[in-house]
């Protein structure tokens, strides 16, 4: 009887569903943006906006900062280049990556999640560029609004308008290509450890010893007299990948031990450039590997 | 709805599905087969997941090696394990889940609300899902296979990690995906008992090969396992052999098999519930007798029992038939 009545209550009628089933392109969109606003935690918990929303707010302080003091001192230039402000700050762009790469990607490995969507039309390939897709344009977002304030602010300064914009043009697209490849990365690290402390320490390693390491020996390189070590030694970190791209393609100065006689120049940055490709179609690759045989 | 040829799935050391064919039409139809029998293996094959070694398969018409997404536009799939994350809503996952499968923003939460409904979450559904029972699990699991209005579900083992309420309640749940909802029903499970109460067509294998494929009444009429319990009253101090001869007088095939480990189990008499009229003898004798009825279920019974008779049968006369088999009681 008690069961009788109970599928009564249920019982109120089911509808089927006649309206557009949207397909593939959609889902991956869908896919895309929820991930880009759990990279801020938006749509999630209070707590999960803390961390990211604070490394936003530290990112951009530094800029508001330098502005506020253009501003009330009518500088004639800005004291730091758009190019070279993510190198400053590598340290912030190194914490959200390792916080945010591993809550992008290990949660649906972990909680097994990821079948559920492999039993619907969206595919590996979907899955795979709506996830590296939101963490590059997270990441673009952290390390492209200071650079905006910075623009805001050397307009209100009265800076010249067309060397700012061009600049600007050159600071965004060298943090264009910091996102792909720290987002590249950080996705790799995080989808081989499903468990997710593991994920944060994996990227803040791969960051800090790479980094560490070359510009140790590039520091003792230049004691050493070799100039054109230098050259190449930054090749074998994801920041210094990065300097070398911008030294020779996108008018930066660069951050190298030794300054300008060190940097990489056009045929050496063309190497620069090739490596930092490479990997960002690398890391899509191993992405790919990873999630073939994902709940099969 | 679903068909497959000579389909096979061979793992470097087991072969998982072994030249399986089969043709399952609309309606709830249970699969049913032991650990490792292969049944989560067919499932991916048929969700376009996994391919085949051999063989072909189709769902809905469409070829599973060609047209997958289309297949899987279709079709909800609940997996065996686990899949929810703990510390999202069920109505923030399903109604994510209905956008993967392509449904717009507002029909994707309008249909969340009403499959949580339908399968019995309310106020709960609210709450992050690291919180709720098994049981809650397991509805929210099937929400998302129906929240897209498929035309066909794939159900890998939802009664698993249920009590028997828990079950009856799931069991009742599939039945009416089909009976209310429209939706044909593939269920797996390890147990026959439940699934012949609940599907139309039982497919059973073992091995990765078919041993039966049969609407579920074939099954009930031959072999539906009823225990009876009495108790001893003055007028017959061994009610239980007391019923026994009243039963067998009455036609009723009896089973002198007992059940190993179970408390009192000389006391509990197995027999073959032939249909509907069995319940009837069995109330009958033992009203006459004047004894209590302590109980009288129906039985669960694991799938190798019921292939027992079947391939006892088969063998040669003079084999050594199993033990129990050769215990039985039969009605003149
Ligand atoms: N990815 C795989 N690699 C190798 N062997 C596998 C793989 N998946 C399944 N198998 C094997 O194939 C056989 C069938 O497995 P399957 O999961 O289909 O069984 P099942 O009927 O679903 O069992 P269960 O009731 O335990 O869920 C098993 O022997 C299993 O070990
Ligand atoms: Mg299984």
């Amino acid at each position: 009887m008690s069961a009788d009545t109970a599928t009564q209550i249920h019982n109120i009628g089911y509808r089927t569903y006649e309206g557009p089933r949207l397909g593939r392109a959609y889902a991956r969109r869908s896919l895309y943006s929820q991930s880009l606003r759990g990279a801020y935690g938006l749509g999630r918990s209070a707590k999960s906006k803390v961390l990211p929303m604070i490394l936003f707010a530290v990112m951009c302080l530094p800029a508001a900062i330098i502005v506020a003091v253009a501003v009330a001192t009518d500088l004639d230039d800005l004291p730091v280049d758009y190019t070279r402000y993510a190198i400053v700050m590598q340290a912030v762009i190194g914490l959200y990556l390792a916080a945010q790469a591993p809550q992008t990607v290990s949660r649906d490995l972990r909680f097994k999640t990821v079948p559920l969507y492999f039993s619907r039309p969206i595919e590996r390939v979907d899955y795979v560029l709506a996830k590296y897709g939101a963490m590059a344009t997270a990441l673009f977002v952290l390390t492209g609004a200071p650079l905006l304030i910075l623009y805001v602010g050397s307009l209100l300064a009265k800076m010249d308008l067309s060397d700012q914009t061009l600049e600007l043009g050159q600071g965004l697209v060298s943090v264009g290509l910091l996102s792909l490849l720290f987002g590249g990365i950080g996705l790799v690290m995080a989808a081989l450890t499903p468990r997710r402390g593991f994920g944060v320490a994996a990227v803040i390693a791969t960051l800090t010893i790479t980094y560490g390491a070359v510009s140790t020996i590039q520091a003792i390189a230049i004691e050493a007299g070799s100039t054109g070590a230098v050259k190449w030694l930054g090749l074998f970190s994801p920041i210094t990948l990065i300097d070398g791209v911008q030294t020779a393609f996108l008018g930066a100065a660069t951050a190298f031990p030794g300054g300008d006689p060190s940097a990489p120049g056009a045929g050496a940055g063309a190497v620069y450039l090739l490596v930092v490709l490479a990997l960002i179609a690398g890391s899509y690759g191993i992405l790919m590997r990873r999630y073939r045989k994902v709940g099969l | 709805m679903i068909a497959t040829e000579s389909l096979s799935k061979r793992f470097p050391r087991v072969t998982a599905l072994d030249r399986l064919s089969l043709d399952i039409g609309p309606g709830v139809t249970g699969l049913v087969g032991a650990n490792g029998a292969g049944k989560s293996t067919l499932i991916k094959i048929l969700l376009g997941l996994s391919p085949a070694t051999e063989g072909r398969a189709s769902v809905l018409g469409l070829d599973v090696a060609t047209s997958g997404a289309a297949i899987r536009e279709q079709v909800g799939y609940m997996p065996e394990h686990d899949c929810l994350p703990p510390d999202v809503s069920a109505t923030e996952f399903v109604v994510h889940m209905a956008r993967m499968s392509g449904l717009p923003p507002t029909a994707a939460r309008e249909r969340t609300a009403d499959t949580l409904r339908h399968v019995g979450l309310y106020e709960e559904r609210y709450r992050p899902m690291g919180g709720y029972s098994t049981g809650m699990k397991q509805r929210v699991k099937l929400a998302q296979a129906l929240v897209h209005d498929p035309k066909l579900v794939l159900l890998d083992e939802p009664t698993n990690g249920l009590d028997p309420v828990g079950r009856d309640e799931m069991l009742g749940l599939i039945r009416r995906v089909h009976t209310d909802f429209g939706i044909s029903v593939l269920v797996t499970s390890h147990l026959l008992g439940e699934l012949e109460r609940t599907c139309d067509h039982v497919v059973v294998i073992d091995g990765g090969t078919l041993l039966r494929s049969s609407s579920t009444s074939d099954f009930t009429q031959a072999t539906a396992t009823l225990a009876v319990e009495v108790t001893d009253s003055d007028a017959c101090p061994d009610g239980t052999s007391a019923l026994r001869e009243a039963l067998t007088a009455a036609g009723v095939t009896l089973h002198a098999g007992f059940e190993e480990g179970l408390p009192g189990a000389g006391h509990i008499l197995l027999l073959e519930a032939s249909g509907e009229e069995t319940y009837d003898i069995v109330r009958d004798a033992v009203a006459e007798l004047g004894l209590g009825l302590v109980r009288m279920e129906q039985r669960r019974r694991h799938i190798a029992e019921v292939f027992r008779p079947d391939a006892a049968a088969a063998r040669p006369e003079g084999a050594a038939r199993p033990a129990d088999n050769a215990m039985e009681v039969q009605a003149r």
